[in-house]
């Protein structure tokens, strides 16, 4: 499924995309692997006593390893597509906090005020 | 005969003879009207022996005009179809007061509005502004088809596999009764236990998927395929907005993929992402329903700013007022409509600081859609305004579409909502913007662009007769929904037992009987304009348009431009005009074209049997066609013969044919 219309000016900057080095692909793997064992060296070793904190950190690397695979496997960067995919890439990040964000909120908010139908809330509720 | 039986079920999944309506009076005459009318056609064409023609040069084609004129014809079935299911409720509204019941049972009724509501938006608005977009925005850039062409021609028929899945439930088994967005847990299997909700998730999965590559398809076209000189800042207003449009399909459609996806892994394999109990939560399939759903009302309406904006400017012959402040505007609605989709579920208990974040944003939107107005409105000022047909659509729309928005900001204030939520003075609100906006701004595009695509302008007394249906009738229909909502009626009501409330049920069904006549006109509209082509014939530039789209022929060339146009200044055309120029006769080249090919129908065709086979659990059939789907893609990506070259002689041949004949006087006038 690819372009078949080949008009002249279509596909100028196409064929100038940036496909990677074996030294770039090799520095994202060797980060990838980092990225990946310290998260089962944190929680198999047991490593940090708080739980919260241990997930805060995983989370945060995943982040990072999410950044790795872009820039060193997907090869994102600014320029290419005069900057086109690293705008769609910013759009994109900022829909999904939005959406993940928002909903967690909402969500909990619905929750908070929503849910509580334990039969003790209830019993309370038909006292008062 | 225990063997057979399961032998049968095996074959047949949970479909037998009982899955036929036929104990509906209704449904067996309206299927009879439509194999009889769809018989007479096939029929016809057969006759005609165009059959060969109509798969060559149509069904297979790649080509977005051709695309795009069969977008338009679906939408328009299918607003016939959407309009006989509107108008059924508005006779039963008007009659079933009291002890009359009306004539349609609770059950069929609640179909009917679940099916109004999805066509309406899936299959005519979506259908149509795809079409105007498929249509319009390559030529409007001076590019001679979309970025994949032949991902075109696949999502044209990946809607239609949608279509038919939402057709063939009218006819085997039943629909669904959920409402037009499937809220659990009237969506869930235990309610809905029957085929129809099945029907609704596999037809907007299918159509939704067209869609989506549509988005991907436009957004690419418009960033990679402009004609030399066209810097984003000197885009037609039209395509400004189908980028925005699209940009909006691609981050929302598989938001709404997904959501059907988690509904129908409850339906079928028992998860519990939407139940009530076992740790679901029905109120995110609200929220995420929302996240796709209130975006997509604005993917309706944006393309149509676009199609007012190319109107004003061209009848009021001046440049667009603020189009800077227009192509900000858009974009701030594109990203502020995802930030609004709560108040769609004020009620549903979020709290105050919520609400009133979701509140003010909603007001907020009404800025940006208010500039837009503004400018339409300066643009006309001091203007040498001509009131063709376009003209009046445009207009009616200012006036009507204001005051839907009017209306939505008074629904924006979170306390409001609480006594107006779900009442009639919603419907009344949403129809006030969807038929004041996208319905009106489509039929101005149609009559703008129609002498474009045949080569001939539409009947223009038929089409005034249309707008004036239209326009009066729509406040016929919807003004007493105002009041009546107001007064704190419900929607999605099939009987009422208070008898004062029936007056308004009969103006408002006096309305839709308007609404009736411009359909009609229409049709009769475009009857004439057929019969009088030869008097109606235009020539390739008949409104004095901005953009490039009239520069080449009415109707264009299958490569829209013999020589790419260089572009300095917005509004193209009326710079090129006015800076001399003179269309070149002689010194063509061969033209690099993509070729037809059948894939897209075969691959949809496959999804729709796909999709028929999941709703009535037929496993193997659908294992076989979902197998078979993947492989023929896989062996079409070997099919390397993807293109021709149109000869420099034929393209001499367009370049002179009857086609450039020059515009009638009257026609500008």
């Amino acid at each position: 499924m690819n372009s078949s219309s080949h008009t002249e000016h279509a596909h100028d900057d196409a064929m100038h995309a940036h496909h990677g080095s074996l030294r770039g692909y090799l520095t994202g793997f060797v980060l990838a692997a980092i990225l990946t064992i310290i998260p089962f060296w944190l929680v198999m070793g047991h490593v940090i006593e708080s739980r919260q904190a241990t997930i805060l950190i995983v989370l945060g690397l995943a982040a990072v390893q999410i950044l790795v695979h872009m820039i060193f496997f997907l090869h994102l960067d600014t320029r290419s597509e005069s900057g086109w995919n690293m705008l769609a890439l910013i759009f994109t990040g900022v829909l999904v906090a939005i959406v993940l964000g928002a909903s967690i909120w909402v969500m909990y908010n619905e929750n908070a005020n929503m849910m509580p139908m334990s039969p003790q809330y209830m019993h309370h509720k038909q006292g008062s | 005969m225990p063997n057979r039986s399961e032998f049968w079920n095996f074959l047949l999944g949970r479909l037998s003879l009982d899955s036929l309506p036929l104990h509906n009076m209704i449904v067996v005459v309206t299927f009879i009207v439509v194999a009889t009318g769809g018989a007479a056609l096939l029929g016809f064409i057969t006759w005609k022996r165009q059959w060969g023609y109509l798969w060559t040069e149509w069904f297979t084609s790649v080509d977005h005009k051709k695309l795009g004129i069969m977008y338009m014809i679906l939408a328009t079935v299918m607003l016939f179809r959407g309009f006989a299911d509107a108008i059924m409720m508005r006779a039963q509204q008007a009659i079933a007061f009291g002890d009359n019941m009306g004539y349609l049972p609770p059950h069929h009724y609640d179909q009917i509005f679940t099916a109004h509501g999805a066509i309406m938006i899936f299959f005519v608005a979506m259908a149509y502004i795809v079409g105007l977009m498929n249509y319009v925005m390559p030529m409007q850039i001076g590019a001679r088809d979309v970025a994949f062409p032949f991902l075109n021609n696949f999502s044209f028929w990946l809607t239609v596999s949608g279509v038919l899945l939402f057709m063939v439930s009218l006819f085997i088994g039943d629909f669904s009764h959920a409402g037009w967005l499937g809220y659990p847990p009237v969506s869930e299997l235990h309610q809905s236990p029957g085929p129809g909700v099945d029907y609704y998730i596999w037809g907007l999965q299918l159509s939704g998927l067209g869609t989506l590559l549509t988005g991907i398809n436009f957004v690419v076209t418009i960033l990679k395929m402009r004609a030399p000189g066209m810097s984003l800042m000197k885009m037609p207003m039209f395509t400004w907005t189908t980028l925005c449009t699209s940009g909006l399909i691609v981050v929302t459609f598989p938001i709404l993929t997904a959501t059907l996806l988690l509904l129908s892994l409850d339906r079928y394999i028992g998860t519990h992402f939407f139940t009530a109990g076992m740790g679901g939560n029905v109120m995110m399939y609200i929220n995420l329903i929302w996240i796709w759903g209130h975006p997509e009302v604005y993917i309706l309406i944006l393309p149509l700013f676009g199609v007012f904006s190319e109107i004003v400017s061209t009848f009021s012959g001046k440049r667009l007022f603020g189009y800077s402040s227009m192509v900000y505007a858009t974009v701030s609605i594109m990203i502020l409509s995802y930030l609004v989709w709560l108040h769609h579920f004020f009620t549903m208990g979020s709290g105050a600081d919520v609400n009133s974040f979701f509140s003010l944003t909603t007001m907020m939107i009404s800025i940006p859609t208010g500039a837009k107005i503004f400018n339409w409105l300066f643009t006309m000022y001091r203007g040498r305004v001509r009131f063709d047909v376009p003209m009046l659509w445009t207009m009616g729309f200012l006036f009507t579409f204001t005051i839907g928005g009017m209306t939505g900001v008074m629904l924006s204030v979170a306390p409001a909502d609480f006594l107006l939520h779900n009442s009639l003075f919603l419907i009344a609100h949403f129809h006030n913007v969807i038929i004041g906006g996208v319905v009106f701004g489509i039929f101005a595009g149609i009559n703008y662009w129609f002498p474009k695509a045949f080569g001939f302008r539409l009947d223009p007394f038929w089409g005034k007769c249309s707008f004036w249906f239209w326009q009066i009738g729509f406040w016929f229909a919807f003004g007493p929904l105002y009041i009546l909502g107001l007064m704190g009626v419900t929607r999605r009501l099939s009987h009422f037992t208070d008898p004062s409330l029936q007056k308004w049920f009969i103006i408002a069904a006096f309305g839709a009987f308007l609404i009736l006549l411009g359909i009609l006109s229409f049709v009769m509209q475009i009857y004439v304009s057929i019969r009088n082509r030869e008097k109606y014939a235009v020539g390739h530039d008949p409104w004095g348009g901005r953009t490039l789209e009239w520069q080449t022929s009415s109707p264009p060339p299958p490569y829209n431009f013999a020589f790419v146009p260089k572009v300095h200044e917005r509004d193209a055309w009326t710079n090129m005009k006015e800076s001399g120029y003179q269309r070149p006769l002689q010194g063509f080249n061969d033209i690099h074209m993509p070729k037809s090919t059948a894939t897209g129908v075969v691959l949809s065709a496959l999804g729709f049997v796909f999709g028929f086979a999941m709703v009535w659990y037929i496993w193997w059939l659908a294992a076989v066609s979902f197998v078979a789907l993947i492989a023929y893609a896989i062996f079409h990506t070997f099919n390397y013969n993807r293109d021709y070259h149109v000869s420099a002689d034929e393209v001499n041949r367009f370049e002179h044919s009857g086609n450039w004949a020059s515009d009638p006087q009257e026609a500008r006038a």
